[in-house]
């Protein structure tokens, strides 16, 4: 496609750099799921009622009275999250899929990466906008002070490293014919060490352990951010070619 | 339909030669070590499935990326069939270790870094298949394989590091390490041979394995081939 006539609004992207058009595209996608989001509030409704389910029954299943709650705390959490986040993942993606948005997507003469980052970045700001409704929600119901700087880093990196690959996997899932059961077995094998390395960090801030203990989980998490960043960022084009 | 190659045939008599000697060595001209008894007799095979699940796996992610960076099917075809042999070879090892653990450690099992990350991986591949499974287009199969192989791959050894923060009761014979752990033992010379010559058999019972395997997929995709035909025509 050598110079196709301006139309406005792909226009742009010729007339910035490469980096500013790129920036632009993956701006694009993620207003595009923000505004949907926004209209329907199907996904966070069902993604934060979810979360809470899930919180009760786990209130059931192990008794969290105070005692138990000190240890298991930050395992309720991740679990919860890991839950919650697959759900938004295969909604988001098949919403994509269902009414043929991913081929005008890809139809856009933008870098595919760019889809990806804006898609993943969407995803990320989703379980970010949950994270911030169950965290207090949990600190009300039990009686805990969930909002430390350093847990709030832990639920960062770790909501990363997961919008990152579920992403990846999530696009990849919706083309399958088995897709609603198929993500969270691609997903959760693959995702574990962000699970291990998240719920002991937690929980080492949620102790008051000494910083010099969390930091080798938080390393672990930032390498795995960033490894699986840049995997998926190279591979993503092989998932949503036709 | 073309008839064996005759170096195929050559490598099945090898990998039986090769096997016999194996049961040999290990069961026969290796000591009966002093402590464990018999059933540390387990180990020579044990790490050697170990051993060839790794390769196995490995050799899906290079073969993966080919696929992708060449196109060419026949890559896509070595990736599932090494994934096969993998999990198979994956899940002799859990067994076998299974089987070694309980009078050495007491226990079938127990969530020690090792165990879980082999299974980690199993569950990764049994993933990769079920994958594979569920997309019908064989070009977007491929493709999903190998994307998943890759990533599949990478994770292993991050989830090892991660649950290697904890301390094990693995014993590592090869290299050293703790000797401490619950089950190890120094291999005297004898043992040694007895090991080195079980990796090599496993590992060429692999790429029997894996030969026998793809000409299996090259064959079902002629037939299918056929069957178009003649259904068309």
């Amino acid at each position: 496609m050598s110079d196709p006539p301006a139309v406005a609004g792909s226009v742009a992207l010729r007339q910035d750099g490469p980096v500013r058009g790129f920036l632009r595209a993956m701006g694009a996608v993620v207003w595009k799921d923000l505004a949907a989001e926004l209209r329907s509030r199907e996904l966070l409704s069902a993604m934060l009622v979810f979360a809470l389910l899930v919180i009760l029954i786990f209130n059931f299943a192990l008794e969290l009275d105070v005692r138990t709650r000190e240890t298991v705390t930050a395992g309720v959490l991740w679990v919860t999250f890991a839950f919650a986040g697959t759900l938004g993942l295969n909604r988001s993606m098949a919403v994509e899929k269902d009414r043929g948005c991913l081929d005008g997507l890809l139809l856009a003469p933008v870098d595919r990466s760019a889809i990806y980052f804006g898609k993943a970045l969407g995803n990320l700001v989703f379980m970010l906008i949950v994270e911030a409704i169950v965290l207090p929600a949990y600190s009300a119901l039990y009686n805990v002070n969930l909002f430390k700087p350093g847990l709030l880093l832990v639920v960062l990196l770790g909501s990363v490293g997961y919008a990152a690959v579920g992403t990846l996997l999530a696009s990849m899932a919706v083309q399958a014919r088995t897709r609603d059961v198929l993500l969270p077995i691609l997903l959760f094998p693959v995702i574990l060490p962000v699970l291990i390395a998240a719920v002991k960090a937690s929980m080492g801030f949620l102790q008051g352990v000494e910083l010099e203990e969390i930091r080798i989980w938080i390393n672990l998490l930032i390498a795995y951010d960033v490894i699986f960043t840049a995997v998926a960022f190279m591979v993503f084009d092989y998932v949503v070619e036709e | 339909m073309n008839p064996t190659p005759k170096a195929l045939k050559a490598l099945n008599w090898l990998t039986g030669a090769l096997f016999v000697v194996a049961l040999y060595l290990v069961f026969f001209y290796a000591p009966r070590e002093a402590v464990m008894g018999d059933v540390q007799r387990v180990f020579y095979f044990h790490v050697a499935a170990g051993w060839v699940g790794a390769l196995a796996f490995l050799v899906t992610a290079i073969t993966g990326a080919l696929y992708l960076a060449r196109g060419d099917r026949r890559w896509d075809q070595v990736a599932l069939a090494s994934v096969e042999i993998g999990i198979v070879f994956t899940f002799i090892n859990i067994v076998s270790g299974s089987i070694w653990a309980r009078p050495i450690w007491n226990t079938w099992w127990t969530w020690d870094p090792r165990l879980v990350t082999a299974t980690v991986m199993e569950l990764i591949y049994l993933a990769y298949l079920m994958l594979r499974q569920g997309i019908e287009d064989p070009d977007r199969r491929a493709r999903f394989g190998a994307v998943y192989g890759i990533v599949g791959f990478i994770s292993v050894p991050i989830t090892f590091l991660s649950i290697r923060l904890f301390r094990t009761i693995h014993p590592v014979v090869v290299g050293g390490g703790d000797p401490t752990a619950t089950g190890a033992f120094d291999m005297t010379p004898r043992m040694l041979r007895a090991f080195m010559f079980s990796m090599l058999t496993f590992t060429v019972l692999y790429a029997d394995l894996l030969w026998h395997r793809v000409r299996l997929q090259r064959m079902a995709e002629k037939v299918e081939q056929l069957k178009m035909k003649i259904l068309s025509g």
